[in-house]
């Protein structure tokens, strides 16, 4: 591969430098062909505008109220005069605490997150641990400041749970939550966590974690903003599972203060302070716009001319199907099976595993499941499965390869599905649920079934493809296929292609490996960018080789639900798009209303961009020309 | 002093809902006066107090690990089965 030659700052890369949205007020970066040095220049409004990655579409107006950090202990605090006093003090914040805790656990349950209420639950009997307050108590005896006291006292518990690793170590956090909310008490200072100034607001923070969102209310929150992140932080996933409009990776926004009025628009990624009423008013008209446009058409997706490009979902198996398979999609690109392996210390049982599966493929009758073995490793370790000392967890055993050691778990989990395809087909052939759609499979699926296909994650050869659709095939599983994540399997696209019934790429592992760019590392999220021209030439080489062999290829990640990405991927020889079932709308519009040529088109003007930035601009200047 | 030395039966261990349980039914025992202490250790360590949360998720007990429960009180033996069940349980 060539080296990039003058590799740009990632720092002006944001902003589009002509995309012809003269609403939008000068950004630091959009005025980069100006002469000057350094372009900041002065805008002509007194508005300040912000850019960030939009990952929810919409317009939220209203005040800023930022995240409460956590409170920092001074170093040195004056030793309490009345020692009785002190521990009392902090005998009653203790308690306090375990009360606030209580109601943010009923608060969490009642929007349907039991994971969090649990938690909450777990950190409320935490706070009134009567271990903890003696302790604490003790300390304050001995001459320690409240605040200093009920911190040393809960680090001796967490160097307990940090040395026995694994998931107690995780959840050594949750007392960091006890320990902020308690010490910020003592201090006098705002709690931490969401605000709660009253009133709907725009919540700005650094980053958000899931302890964070874990009592997010919708109707709170108009909007988000974050400085940190990028599409696939958590903050995304959040705000795209609650329909909340969100920029992320938004440099600037430490300087938005509480009360500020500021406007967030989810699609474009703009944050404007101040914003004037035509502004809010042409945003809100565009975003209604493109809303009218996506409910203008249904159905499975086409570009203008007819060509058929599948709209498919995400989903995680354990999570409940009926909610994505009541959407207008045809079906699932990914169904990632690692939930039902995360936070066990044994993998699920063959019945567990079938009777999950049965779950998506039954919810899906009629249409298609992609169904991708356990990805595990790296970001997602299991402590049966993954090695917690590899030095390197993203270049190590993760994926497929951890099949090399553990066969026996990769051959369970293709057994379990083959045996819930079986009792669906088996329902299926008996006239069951489902039975009414008469469409019949290519490949001899009975009508009324879903039609399962099966991938493995971070294959690198041909040789592992085929090894993978040997394994599976000897199962009786029929479409058989692997993930493109790892740069080497692109490049080698037509053998791996040759050894595939079908094949889908994952852009955020894509990125990830061709840039050299940890994806949890939130100051690459620049290189991770989708539209980077070199990640697409792989996603060409893939196309091509698929279109040669007549062989299936897809996109999942996030890349696949951007409406202005989807026909440049559609161009590159894409024929499935899996997606957050938030983007399938937005997306089926932005490919009906143009053809395969004109995709094909997009996708060389995306091609010929020295980078990401510009690729977008271009691409987004030939949609508005168009 | 009564005591049960048992394995954990959950498979993750004794934390999250199986340490909640056994806590709550330790604190409830102590209360209610059916014990007047009840304690867990492992490995022969020093015994923690059941009734701490922290105490006992800190134990470090992993799914087959065996924790030594003692309890003094009139009705000692009846509360060391009814935690020892709840440290047994399979069910998460």
């Amino acid at each position: 591969m060539a080296a990039q030659t003058s590799p740009r700052s990632t720092d002006a890369d944001t902003a589009p430098a002509s995309s012809g949205e003269q609403a939008t007020p000068a950004v630091a970066g959009a005025s980069g062909a100006a002469p000057s040095v350094g372009g900041q220049g002065t805008t002509p409004t007194a508005a300040t505008a912000l850019q960030g990655v939009g990952v929810c579409a919409g317009v939220a107006l209203g005040p800023v109220a930022r995240l409460g950090l956590p409170a920092a202990v001074p170093a040195q605090l004056p030793a309490p005069e009345d020692v009785t006093a002190e521990a009392a003090r902090v005998r009653q914040a203790l308690a306090d605490a375990g009360d606030a805790l209580d109601g943010r656990a009923a608060a969490a349950r009642e929007h349907g997150r039991d994971e969090a209420a649990q938690i909450l639950d777990a950190q409320a009997m935490m706070a009134r641990d009567f271990v903890l307050a003696d302790r604490a108590a003790a300390l304050v005896t001995e001459g320690n400041a409240g605040p200093h006291a009920v911190a040393t006292a809960l680090q001796g518990f967490r160097a307990q749970l940090e040395a026995a690793g694994g998931y107690l170590a995780e959840r050594a956090a949750d007392l960091d939550g006890v320990r902020d909310r308690v010490v910020s008490t003592l201090l006098g200072v705002p709690l931490p966590g969401l605000p709660d100034p009253g009133h709907p607001y725009v919540l700005v923070a650094e980053d958000l974690t899931p302890a964070d969102t874990a009592t997010l209310d919708k109707d709170a929150v108009l909007g988000i903003v974050t400085a940190a992140g990028g599409a696939t932080s958590h903050t995304a996933i959040i705000a795209k599972s609650l329909g909340i409009p969100a920029v992320v990776g938004c440099r600037g926004a430490d300087a938005l203060v509480d009360g500020a009025h500021v406007l967030v628009d989810g699609t474009d990624g703009a944050v404007l302070t101040d914003p004037a009423d035509d502004v809010v008013a042409r945003r809100r008209e565009a975003f209604d716009a493109r809303r009218a446009l996506a409910a203008a058409h249904s159905g499975p997706g086409r570009t203008k001319d007819g060509h058929g490009v599948k709209l498919l979902v995400n989903l995680g198996a354990g999570e409940d199907p009926a909610t994505a398979a009541a959407g207008d999609v045809e079906g699932v690109g990914l169904l990632r099976t690692e939930l039902l392996y995360l936070d066990r210390a044994t993998a699920p049982t063959f019945d567990e595993q079938t009777a999950a599966y049965r779950d998506v493929f039954a919810a899906f009758a009629g249409r298609k499941v992609v169904v991708r073995t356990l990805d595990a490793g790296a970001d997602k370790p299991l402590p049966f499965l993954t090695d917690p000392d590899e030095p390197n967890p993203a270049l190590g055993v993760r994926g497929y390869r951890t099949s090399w050691r553990h066969p026996d778990l990769l051959d369970d989990q293709l057994r379990a599905i083959a045996a819930a395809v079986a009792a669906v087909e088996a329902e299926a052939a008996t006239g069951g649920t489902g039975a009414a759609d008469a469409d019949t499979g290519e490949d001899g699926t009975p009508a009324g079934a879903a039609d399962v296909w099966v991938m493995a994650p971070m294959i690198a050869t041909p040789i592992e493809a085929a090894a993978f659709s040997a394994a599976a095939k000897g199962h009786g599983l029929r479409t058989v296929g692997t993930m493109v994540e790892v740069p080497a399997a692109a490049l080698a696209a037509d053998a791996l292609v040759a050894a595939c019934d079908f094949v889908s790429i994952g852009t955020n592992d894509l990125s990830q490996y061709t840039f050299a760019a940890d994806r949890l590392q939130s100051e690459l999220a620049g290189l991770l960018d989708p539209w980077q021209p070199a990640l697409l030439r792989l996603i060409q080489m893939v196309g091509a080789a698929g279109g040669a062999q007549d062989t299936p290829v897809g996109v999942c990640g996030e890349a696949a639900g951007d409406p202005l990405l989807a026909p440049v991927l559609v161009g590159l020889g894409v024929t499935s798009l899996s997606m957050a079932s938030s983007s399938v709308a937005d997306v089926r519009a932005a490919l009906a209303v143009r053809t395969l040529e004109e995709c094909r088109s997009l996708a060389a003007t995306a091609l010929a961009a020295a980078d990401a930035a510009g690729a977008r601009a271009a691409v987004a200047e030939a949609v508005l020309a168009g | 002093m009564p005591q049960r030395t048992i394995a954990v039966g959950s498979s993750v261990g004794l934390h999250a809902r199986p340490a909640s349980l056994l806590v709550a039914a330790a604190g409830k025992a102590v209360a209610g006066g059916a014990a007047s202490s009840v304690t867990i250790a492992k490995d022969g360590a020093e015994p923690a107090d059941a009734r701490s949360i922290l105490s006992v998720i800190a134990l470090g007990a992993g799914h087959g690990d065996e924790v030594t429960l003692a309890a003094e009180g009139e009705q000692a033996e009846t509360v060391l089965d009814e935690l020892a069940a709840i440290v047994a349980a399979e069910e998460e």
